[in-house]
């Protein structure tokens, strides 16, 4: 009875959580606010995978996780580099 | 199991995992109402690592199984070391490539000694 | 810097032990991964385990140039006490960074006073400044910006109380260095 509101309630508040992220991806007034946007919304999915792993109770959706985290920190580093180099290379 | 039909595991779990997503709404909130980069860099990872962290931290007690256990503590750590890295790298980042602060910022120190058009190769 | 350089030649393992610590850490990070107990009886599946054991051999030697971290530090039981100790202080700063910034987002007038503030810090190591930078990014108000070859910190600060150097280094710096210096120094 609770679960079955407060599940929705759970994913409709880290849907919002995307929906902010994405609106300062959209018009985030300089690169550098998109690159930060980019980075956050990585770990609200690994949130989401998370709130999977205890509804379905399948252990190796936290693989996921791990896999997403460290991707999503390759790539913001790969960002952060490439912000750098624009700047060298005016 | 009691009249709610949940164990007490998956309801600690449930109470972690609902004070995460508020961390995390209130994160991305910040993310949208703070004035420049920096401010947001610090409310979004501040907020953000937590709530993430409990909800990690939830699914570990509602699941309470030693393999999610081991696995979820890896991925805490990994999520707390690489995100303040990240956060690091990003404000360095938007510094050097000249962002600059809020207009009611109370102080530079950083621009002052290295100025925003400073080139050298530098740590990142 | 120079530090480092000293200290790791002075504790520098033979090639063959620091093999046996990269292999041993790397199948143990395997059997944390990968599990190998049967879901269906519970029974240890012995084909996991020696495909953990040929991975983690094979890494050994071939990784042996890129990983280069001093083990010895890290079998000295008083540090272990401090980490343990520094993990109760650091997740009690992560709670109170976390509450601190979404009172200051939420809160209708957003009572911020942001700057970026430079400090000079104790610690001579390069790992420990790094743990250092890492816990102050995570702790309340406070994100560091770049760490110096001589040790200075410039830390943007979300409310700054202080501008004078002593002042700003006792309310952001001294609540972990004291730690930090027990486990490293």
């Amino acid at each position: 009875m609770t679960t079955e509101i407060l599940v929705p309630a759970l994913i409709i508040g880290l849907l919002l959580c995307c929906g902010f992220c994405l609106y300062r991806i959209a018009n985030g007034p300089t690169a550098a606010d998109r690159m930060v946007a980019i980075d956050i919304l990585g770990t609200v999915v690994v949130g989401f995978v998370a709130i999977l792993t205890a509804l379905t109770g399948k252990v190796y959706l936290l693989d996921v996780a791990l896999v997403w985290a460290l991707v999503a920190f390759v790539g913001t580093l790969a960002l952060a580099k490439y912000l750098v180099g624009k700047r060298l290379n005016e | 199991m009691n009249e709610i039909g949940m164990t007490t595991n998956e309801i600690i779990g449930l109470a972690l995992i609902i004070i995460g997503v508020l961390f995390d709404l209130s994160g991305c909130v910040g993310l949208v109402r703070l004035p420049d980069v920096y401010n947001r860099i610090q409310a979004s990872t501040k907020c953000v690592v937590l709530g993430t962290t409990l909800i990690l931290l939830g699914a570990m007690v509602s699941l309470a199984s030693p393999q999610a256990v081991v696995k979820g503590i890896i991925c805490i750590l990994f999520i707390l070391i690489t995100s303040s890295t990240a956060a690091h790298a990003l404000s360095h980042a938007a510094h050097r490539s000249g962002v600059s602060l809020w207009d009611k910022s109370v102080i530079d120190r950083y621009a002052e000694d290295h100025g925003h058009e400073n080139n050298e190769e530098g740590a990142l | 810097m120079d530090e480092m350089k000293a200290s790791s030649s002075t504790y520098e393992l033979k090639p063959w032990v620091q093999r046996l610590v990269l292999f041993a850490v790397c199948f143990v990070f395997w059997l944390a991964l990968v599990w190998p107990v049967s879901p269906v009886d519970g029974q240890l599946l012995p084909g996991d385990i020696a495909a953990g054991l040929f991975v983690s051999a094979f890494v050994a030697m071939v990784m042996k140039e890129m990983v280069r971290v001093n083990f010895i530090r890290f079998v000295n039981p008083r540090s272990w006490f401090w980490i343990f100790v520094y993990l109760f202080v650091f997740s009690y700063y992560v709670l109170k960074g976390g509450l601190d910034v979404a009172y200051r987002v939420l809160h209708p007038a957003m009572p911020i006073k942001p700057g970026i503030v430079k400090v000079r810090s104790v610690l001579k190591t390069e790992t420990g400044r790094t743990m250092l930078a890492n816990s102050i990014t995570l702790t309340p108000g406070t994100l560091t910006i770049e760490v110096t070859e001589d040790g200075i910190f410039y830390i943007h600060w979300l409310f700054v109380n202080t501008l004078d150097e002593e002042e700003a280094a006792k309310q952001v710096l001294r609540r972990f260095e004291w730690f930090i210096g027990r486990i490293f120094e």
